[in-house]
């Protein structure tokens, strides 16, 4: 499926489109996994979308569950503000038909009741929506921080392949873009909604008990409103569906865009660059405008709806008082309660405006937290034998591909026991680091299994496994943060004196001594502020203090000149003294520390021995390693 | 860790320019749409007039045909308040469709200003600043200001004209009773002043919290090997969640504020309601008033109920709306340092020869003390391949990183044929020359797109060729050949496979000039081998700069200088530099180290 249909090599034609303009659709490229760009749950068809629906209702479900009490207190308070509000027109009902007849005959007493009620209903709605909109607000925040941790832990769970092919700009977009389209629901809307709602149902009870005839006529509007909005949830569902695709397609683009700025500049990228964010941000644009169009359809259509019902209010309510079949002061009073009525109403189309855009980017999240880790912590973990001297690995039948089609390792049998120290090398593109990687357990083997201590690492608890199994990956990464901070995050426990010996120990002290701020020194983003060679010794030392029992370096002195690569080299020497390691190097001065060579060629072990017996046999080693020598000074 | 390193505090600080400056100078977005916003008030204003109408009917139906038993009166006013109903609807409709396109397009606008405005900057200046401080701004912080822009300020000077024009009606209706009501804009606006003062320091706290948690997830997402390397799940969790607590805690804070400002907007009219009910009551009992026109002027005061109520959303969308453009602006106020001189001049490949001078260079790292580079005197003359060799650290990445002006020169100058390079302009600069990266970096798109990203016209023969010389036709082989997407940051590939597709697409095309770093440090023994041979036949012809750690990469270059301390302390050629400099041999030798002063050789 991921073959080109011939097998052939396809060369693409030059990206320029027929009008000149370059073609901006394929920019991207193809990717070898058709479920990129979305989580699995993701799917276009109506029954995933049924079921992501269900996921995010569940989900939201989950995230209250724990605020019931206060939920519950919250709408408690909600209905006294909402029945105190509501008692406003009618207090004004009553002053109307009961107070002026009394007052013209000199008693007071009416209106005085009247205002009094009224100054408590007013007192009342102040405490208890100041009390409503706290206690939502709380709520809400607290709603918004689980789901935020919920979601970023979730992402750390999941496997390196999931966050390959989901990309790093779209993580951010879930934690950052969708996540504030929640909270702008949650710190704008939600109130309004269930205020609109309750006093849509609150009006709906009065003016029936008002007048039966007239409310009959008004609840006609009902169905109307009912389909209206359904009509709206159905569209805008969709259209912020794709509002939450577009913004992270712009994301996307603008995190790796700006990742990379220095070959940006270098190359002079930044006009199509600026082509192609025009067109995602114009993606996003459009997807947004339809959104915001259908409010604007939607929202004046309540708007007609309440019109009407109010017109239509008058002439019967007037015919009705005409006929003395009602009062004035009801047929106000009701006038007044349609305007509380379609009010809301009004207010809830606004509001269900961020409603949907919550709703959709909680469907992302729901189809984030559905992933399940393709390399996931066991059911019942296994603990790893105790005792000095472990830490011997195996690799048992090991086949491996990053896709299904093209198998990277077949059949790999491979044991090393503990305390040795195996060199890997072979030709680039060989699969060093792929072995490197099943050893850290990124990926699990298709076949076969990979054994430390005898204990399948599908059976040890993640915990267990990092401490006792370490990867300095090839592409190493510091983070934003102090030097030390960086050291200390192979063993977050450690003391000062602990990362200092570390450094001390591959050598990196030196260097370090002598930045602006010692260990406390900045190294920025992704430790830009370290030159590559410095960046792969902090690297190393962190590695050294996590001191695991089996540690992996791939690559991790290929940036280092020759002697400060000797420094390491020979404290690797005493550092690898008791424990098991494999170490990827194509320089072959690395080599010399080891016990063992391993020829890798093809995802196969081509060679295997002592470096001192395999130089002498007249193999690949043995040609790799003359020419080496050859080279050296 | 996260305002320090954000932008240029300094503009923060030291001078308090009004709070809605930014603001304001957002509005040469809004000038397109000026005509239309202005038509858009009409409309709106007109919708309300409309609206505003339907009580005085009510007013006439209750005093007029249900007075008199009119029953064809009655109809007629039935029509009128029909009529006027659809009327609003109608304008509302048309207010909002319009505006929508204009709103959004007003954000996309910016964003795109902003993204251009990125670009620009150098990459120094992107070093210090947090990417999701950056990503917050063009996302969260643009969607406030839409929200303002569209929504915000339509409504607050909507609603302080309805507020006007419901309180003239009302004095009308009825003096006394409407200066009551009039009166009761002075607490109102005495609340608003004091509420706009707290939400507007809570809402930047609030939006440069949301920022440093973007970072965090940011740089979670690519440390995400590491952190597996490692099993810091745990440790990155906590400290997530320590971000997403102080965000939290802000959110509440400001939940706070808000609730007991929007209280009070409910309260006052409430009261207003109560005094006017009072009074009004007397004076229909004393005749100064129909039961109709009471029952107008409470109609027409509940009108105000939700133009007040609104106005705590209003007040605190403008104010959050004002703080996003104070951290728009902050990156659209940085100014891009290094860009074209005035009359800066175009260089033509063909007339390039490629004399590279360094010319008394020092350069310095912004917000640093020490010199990188010293006064670095260099000269590669056309067509020569210079190896620059030195101990890690010691400033190698930094003159390589000069010559396409990435960063510009503290002092001294650097030439090429002759003319500044500051003379140049900058595109015509860099299209001369081609760099490789330490790090090869690699976009999550095609592999033909990366390979011609400085040359989008490049064509298959050229692209074909640099990939033979860089050793990178397994590209063909991935499962949809060149047009295979590769991972972000190439990640799909293997370490040696990156680095060589960087090496193909900085020969492509035959630069004036090749600058590259460490460029075969990823490759095994004999695909270097391959590659060096390959790279030779290029670098004969081509002025090249190439930084090297390896014996066996030296021999591509016809001379060597060695970088020591931030100056160029020996030039020559291989061999004589290793008969004559001991320092070289040492940089140099994989023989036993000699810890010469007894400290590491690697400089800071
Ligand atoms: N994440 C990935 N997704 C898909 N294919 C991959 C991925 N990582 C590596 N590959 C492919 O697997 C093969 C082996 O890669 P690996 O990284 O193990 O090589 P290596 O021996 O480490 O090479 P090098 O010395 O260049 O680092 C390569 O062909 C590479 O393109
Ligand atoms: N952004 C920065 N701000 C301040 N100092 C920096 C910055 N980037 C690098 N440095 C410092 O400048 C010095 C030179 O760095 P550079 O990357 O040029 O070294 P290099 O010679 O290329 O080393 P390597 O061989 O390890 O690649 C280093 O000591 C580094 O710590
Ligand atoms: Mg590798
Ligand atoms: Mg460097």
């Amino acid at each position: 499926m991921t073959e080109a249909p011939d097998g052939s090599r396809r060369v693409p034609r030059p990206r320029v489109a027929p009008d000149g303009g370059l073609d901006l659709k394929r920019w991207r490229g193809r990717a070898t996994d058709p479920d990129a760009d979305r989580s699995r749950a993701e799917d276009a068809t109506p029954e995933a979308v049924a079921r992501l629906r269900a996921r995010s209702r569940a989900l939201l479900g989950q995230l209250l569950r724990p605020h019931r009490r206060r939920l519950g207190l919250a709408v408690t308070l909600l209905l006294a503000q909402n029945a105190a509000a509501m008692s406003g027109p009618y207090l004004v009902m009553l002053g109307i038909d009961h107070a002026i007849a009394p007052l013209r005959a000199g008693d007071p007493e009416p209106l005085v009741t009247v205002a009094a009620a009224f100054a408590t209903a007013s007192l009342t709605e102040y405490l208890a929506r100041r009390g409503f909109l706290t206690l939502t607000g709380r709520i809400g925040q607290a709603v918004l921080l689980d789901l935020r941790q919920r979601v970023y832990g979730h992402f750390l769970r999941l496997d390196v392949a999931f966050h390959e092919r989901y990309t790093c700009g779209r993580m951010v977009s879930r934690l950052t873009s969708d996540l504030d389209s929640i909270a702008e629901l949650v710190d704008g809307g939600i109130d309004n909604l269930v205020v609109a709602a309750l006093s849509v149902l609150s009006v709906a009870g009065i003016l029936l008990w008002l007048d039966l005839p007239l409310a009959a006529v008004t609840l006609l509007a009902f169905p109307f409103l009912f389909w209206l909005s359904r009509w709206f949830a159905r569209a805008s569902a969709g259209a912020y569906r794709r509002t939450r695709e577009a913004v992270a397609l712009v994301i996307v683009h603008f995190v790796e865009s700006l990742r990379g700025i220095r070959a940006v500049q270098a190359y002079r990228r930044e006009e199509r660059n600026q082509q192609i964010f025009a067109a995602v941000n114009d993606d996003y644009r459009e997807a947004s405008l339809q959104a915001f169009r259908l409010i604007a359809v939607y929202s004046p259509g309540i708007k007609v709806i309440g019109n009407l019902t109010v017109a239509v209010v008058l002439a019967y309510g007037g015919a009705r008082v005409l006929g003395g079949r009602t009062e004035v002061g009801v047929l106000a009073a009701f006038l007044l309660y349609l305007r509380r009525f379609f009010e809301p109403m009004q207010e809830l189309s606004q509001f269900s405006n961020s409603l949907q855009s919550a709703t959709a980017a909680l469907e992302k999240l729901a189809g984030v937290l559905d992933e399940r880790p393709a390399v996931a912590e066991p059911e019942r973990p296994v603990a790893l034998p105790t005792g000095p001297g472990r830490g011997a690995v195996a690799f048992r039948g090991v086949s491996f591909g990053y896709r299904p089609d093209a198998p990277i390792l077949t059949e790999l049998e491979l044991t090393v026991p503990a305390g040795q120290t195996v060199a890997l090398i072979g030709p680039t593109g060989a699969g060093k680091s792929t072995i490197a990687k099943l050893l850290a357990r990124f990926h699990d083997p298709a076949t076969g299994a990979v054994t430390l201590d005898g204990v399948d690492l599908r059976d040890l608890a993640d915990a267990e496994l990092r401490r006792a199994v370490v990867l300095v990956t090839q592409e190493n990464h510091l983070f934003s943060g102090s030097v030390a901070e960086n050291i200390r995050f192979g063993r977050p426990g450690a003391d000062d004196a602990a990362v200092e010996a570390a450094a001390r120990a591959i050598g990196a002290h030196d260097f370090i001594a002598t930045l602006p701020d010692g260990y406390a020194t900045e190294v920025h983003r992704r430790g830009g502020r370290l030159s590559a060679g410095q960046r792969q010794l902090v690297a190393f030392a962190r590695a050294f203090l996590a001191d695991p029992r089996v540690l992996i370096l791939d690559e991790a002195t290929s940036s280092l000149d020759v002697p400060t690569e000797r420094l390491v080299q020979r404290a690797l020497g005493s550092i690898l003294r008791d424990r098991t390691a494999l170490v990827i190097a194509h320089r072959l001065s690395t080599v010399e520390i080891a016990d063992r060579v391993l020829v890798l060629d093809g995802g196969r072990i081509v060679e295997d021995g002592p470096p001192a017996q395999l130089a002498a046999a007249g193999g690949r080693y043995a040609a790799l390693h003359r020419q080496w020598r050859d080279s050296l000074i | 860790m996260p305002a320090q390193s954000d932008g240029n505090p300094a503009a923060r600080d030291d001078r308090r320019p009004h709070p809605l400056r930014n603001l304001w100078r957002l509005r040469p977005y809004l000038r397109p749409y000026a005509p239309e916003f202005g038509w858009l008030l009409v409309l709106a204003l007109a919708a309300t007039a409309a609206s505003l109408a339907v009580p005085l009917v009510v007013q006439r139906v209750v005093d007029g045909p249900v007075a008199r038993h009119d029953v064809a009166g009655l109809l007629r006013l039935g029509a009128l308040a029909l009529v006027l109903g659809l009327a609003e609807a109608v304008l509302i409709f048309i207010r909002r469709w319009t505006q929508s396109s204009s709103s959004v397009g007003m954000e996309a606008a910016i964003r795109a200003d902003i993204y251009a405005h990125l670009q620009r900057l150098p990459a120094g200046c992107h070093d210090r600043w947090q990417s999701g401080q950056l990503l917050s701004r063009i996302t969260s912080d643009l969607s406030v200001i839409r929200r303002f822009l569209s929504f915000g300020l339509l409504f607050l000077v909507l609603n302080v004209v309805t507020y006007l024009a419901v309180v003239v009606l009302l004095i009308r209706l009825h003096p006394a009773l409407g200066l009551l009501v009039a009166a009761s804009a002075v607490p109102l606006f005495l609340i608003s002043r004091r509420f706009a003062r707290h939400y507007h320091a809570a809402s930047r706290r609030m939006q440069d919290q949301q920022g440093d948690v973007a970072t965090l997830v940011e740089e979670t997402a690519q440390g995400l090997r590491t952190m597996r390397a490692y099993g810091r799940g745990p440790e990155l969790a906590a400290r997530f969640a320590g971000g997403a607590r102080t965000l939290h805690d802000t959110g509440v804070r400001k939940a706070r504020l808000l609730a007991r400002t929007a209280a009070l907007f409910d309260l006052v009219p409430n009261l207003t309601l109560g005094m006017v009910l009072v009074a009004g009551t007397a004076a229909a009992a004393g005749g100064a008033l129909t039961i109709g026109e009471l029952v107008a002027f409470v109609s027409l005061q509940l009108m105000l109920v939700w133009p007040v109520q609104s106005l705590g959303w209003i007040i605190a969308n403008g104010q959050e709306a004002a703080t996003a453009a104070d951290r728009i602006q902050e990156v659209l106020d940085t100014p891009p340092t290094i860009v074209d001189a005035p009359g800066a001049r175009l260089l033509d490949r063909a007339g390039v020869r490629g004399r590279l001078r360094f010319e008394r260079v020092s350069f310095r790292y912004p917000g640093s003390q020490a010199p990188v580079l010293d006064e670095v005197d260099l000269t590669v003359e056309p067509g020569e391949t210079l190896a620059l060799v030195g101990a890690t650290g010691c400033g190698k990445s930094t003159l390589l990183s000069l010559v396409p002006r990435l960063h510009e020169v503290t002092r001294g100058r650097i030439t090429l044929d002759g003319h500044d390079l500051r003379d140049l302009r900058l595109s015509s600069l860099r299209r001369l020359v081609g760099v490789a990266f330490e790090e090869p970096t690699l976009f999550s798109m095609s592999v033909w797109e990366n390979l011609t990203l400085g040359r989008p016209d490049a064509g298959e023969q050229e692209v074909r060729a640099a990939l033979a010389l860089a050793q990178a036709e397994f590209a063909y082989d991935l499962p949809w050949g060149l047009a295979t997407r590769v991972g972000e940051q190439g990640l799909s590939l293997s370490g040696g496979q990156r680095q060589r597709l960087a090496l193909a697409r900085a020969v492509l095309g035959r630069p004036a000039l090749l600058v590259l770093d460490d460029p075969l440090s990823a490759l095994d023994v004999h695909t270097e081998a391959l590659v060096e041979a390959a790279l030779r036949r290029v670098l004969r012809d081509t002025t090249a700069l190439l930084v090297v750690h390896r014996p066996s990469t030296v021999a591509l270059a016809d001379r060597v200088a060695l970088l020591d301390g931030g100056r160029i302390v020996a030039v020559g050629t291989h061999s004589e530099l290793l008969a004559t400099v001991p320092a070289y041999r040492a940089v140099l030798s994989a023989g036993p180290v000699q810890r010469h002063d007894g400290a590491g050789l690697v400089r800071s």
